[in-house]
């Protein structure tokens, strides 16, 4: 059997899978949390809180109202992002003459409410979601069994970034949106509503996360702390590939997923650190981060 | 001026009769503990605007080294505190180095991740227990002679600590050093043009802060004598942001206002409500940033100087 560092072969391409669906993860939060902090200036430290809002409003549909995976998939980022909508217009929206740490520091808040109400209601302990029945099995490639339902995470993750992509960049709205986050007085003077782009962008950025939690449903556990280290690794994420470039955000959470992946491999004690680390590299090399302009 | 020492006075006097008046030793020292903590932290906060959100990093690797010391080799108490406080001024350098090279919300981001770089560290490494931490730390004594084994003695010594940390963090804010922080604050260009090297005012104050967060995690390691992983995470970097913010971030008792606050909260409440104490905390959180930013003390004296005819 072909070996490397003394490690088998399909072992190695089996954590590189986990890593690139991880990475997956990291692009679709770091995505949502690059275009928040891109229009609205604020640092969303609910996207994890918002992650497992996502994955609970699965395991929740399906468990008490009958709703199935892939309503669940359409149902619980519109749920969510319109819970994100709803914190944008009573709180944030009145913080954004202010110093951009308050915004932080109301989302951490946030965060610790959604966290704890989770926790009242459902435990700490993590709770099963089972795969759904058209994507379970694996593909054998011959060297390894690639199960599907990674891939296809994998894939709509991707897919998605790439639509969001397309939306911000080749489209009308996407122009007004990048207008306004140049200079929002200059685009409300021209007669577009700001406040009204502003507040669904937040609610869009809330229902990407919300979309990653019902991805990551199956193949981790669901449970009210899920979001709450994953934020961190996705700030790290985002100080790496530099904030508001949505390219960057995609392409550092995917190779980011990819080292941890390798990490698990050959060092696993280091597999949590190394995200950081490399964040910690990286500012001392090129402060702006990766992609970042400035 | 006049006001402000009467206000010390009488908090000196409260403090020394505490134990006297029905209050439990070991509550009224993790009390302290915990305002000590604030207090360094509000070195930051208050002085530099720089939000720190790992603080907890500080507090716990060097409340991890005392114990550790105390416990496993024997150390003396004073010398494992300072021991503990050289650790974590050491992680304060090193981290505050990387941070300070970037301001406002990234400073916060880069700062909180590199707490959880030291959370895993201490989650894997042998000596803090792991998952378990460490228990049973004994208190030992003060040079061989005045054993702390007492919570009376030992809640003493920890509010003397604790004066001199206060009466430190002041001595710091007017300090020529102080007013360059201040400076900074205001206007860092500024700053910058009229030939100061920023960064390093910057480091020097978050060392100061990252030590000082260190002697209250030794300490409160001692008066509990256990640690555990939640004195490393990100739960306990937020805990201290909040004391200082519902405080009054900027004000010298504004910290210890806050840290009595949320600790006698967190103390009563989690007999009472069980796991929704985060939903509490979270709302305080959510509240003080909506309606009173200036925090409990910042908004008293706010008060006071109006109605002096001050701004």
């Amino acid at each position: 059997m072909t070996t490397i560092f003394g490690v088998p072969l399909p072992a190695i391409l089996g954590q590189l899978m986990l890593g690139l669906v991880n990475g997956s993860f990291y692009a679709l939060l770091s995505l949502g949390l690059a275009v928040i902090f891109g229009l609205l200036g604020v640092v969303n430290f609910a996207h994890g809180a918002f992650y497992m809002l996502g994955a609970f409003a699965a395991y929740v549909g399906l468990e008490y109202l009958g709703v199935n995976y892939w309503c669940a998939l359409l149902l619980a980022p519109l749920a969510v992002g319109l819970l994100g909508i709803a914190v944008e217009r009573l709180f944030l929206r009145h913080l954004y003459q202010l110093d951009p740490l308050y915004g932080l520091l109301l989302t951490f808040g946030i965060a610790l409410i959604a966290e704890g109400i989770m926790r009242g209601l459902f435990g700490a302990s993590g709770r099963s979601y089972p795969v759904p029945v058209l994507l379970q099995g694996g593909f054998n490639l011959g060297f390894m069994v690639l199960p599907i339902y990674r891939a296809w995470v994998v894939l709509a993750s991707l897919s998605v970034c790439a639509l969001t992509w397309f939306l911000i960049e080749r489209t009308r709205l996407g122009a007004m949106l990048r207008a306004a986050t140049e200079n929002a007085r200059l685009v409300q003077a021209f007669g577009i509503n700001v406040p009204l782009l502003v507040m669904s962008t937040y609610g869009a950025g809330v229902a990407l996360a919300a979309l990653a939690g019902v991805l990551a449903a199956p193949v981790i556990q669901v449970s009210p702390l899920m979001g709450s280290s994953l934020v961190i690794v996705v700030f790290a994420v985002v100080v790496i590939g530099g904030m508001g470039s949505i390219v960057g955000a995609v392409v550092s959470g995917l190779v980011l997923g990819l080292v941890e992946g390798l990490t698990k491999v050959v060092y696993p004690e280091a597999s949590n650190i190394v995200v950081f680390l490399i964040m910690a590299v990286v500012l001392v090399w090129r402060p702006t981060g990766l992609f970042g302009k400035e | 001026m006049r006001a402000q020492m009467t206000v010390y006075g009488v908090l000196a006097m409260l403090a020394l009769a505490a134990p006297f008046l029905g209050l439990y030793p070991v509550f009224l020292m993790k009390l302290l503990c915990f305002a000590m903590f604030a207090c360094a932290f509000n070195l930051l906060l208050g002085y530099t605007k720089m939000l720190s959100f790992g603080h907890a990093a500080y507090f716990g690797s060097s409340a991890y080294v005392t114990g550790w010391l105390v416990t496993a080799h024997g150390w003396g108490t004073i010398e494992a505190i300072l021991a503990g406080v050289a650790v974590s001024m050491l992680l304060g350098f090193v981290i505050g180095a990387i941070a300070v090279r970037r301001q406002g919300i990234y400073f916060a981001m880069i700062t909180l991740a590199l707490s959880q770089l030291v959370f895993f560290i201490c989650l894997q490494a042998r000596f803090t227990g792991g998952e378990n931490g460490l228990q049973g730390i004994p208190r030992g004594s003060l040079f061989g002679i005045i054993s702390l084994g007492r919570d009376l003695s030992m809640y003493y010594f920890v509010l003397l600590v604790f004066v001199l940390v206060f009466m430190l963090i002041r001595r710091i804010v007017y300090s020529p050093f102080g007013q360059v922080l201040k400076a900074i604050r205001a206007n860092e260009p500024r700053a910058i043009s009229l030939g100061y090297h920023v960064d390093r005012y910057k480091l020097l104050a978050f060392v100061l802060s990252a030590s000082l967060a260190g002697l209250a995690g030794s300490l409160k390691a001692l008066v509990l004598g256990f640690v555990t992983l939640s004195d490393v995470s990100q739960g306990t970097s937020g805990e201290v942001i909040l004391m200082t913010l519902l405080g009054g971030s900027g004000t010298f008792l504004g910290p210890v206002v806050g840290a009595n606050i949320v600790v006698t909260l967190q103390e009563y409440l989690s007999d009472l409500v069980g796991a929704w104490v985060s939903v509490i905390i979270g709302a305080i959180f959510v509240v003080c940033v909506m309606t009173f930013r200036r925090g409990f003390v910042g908004e008293i004296q706010g008060r006071f100087a109006r109605a002096a005819g001050t701004p």
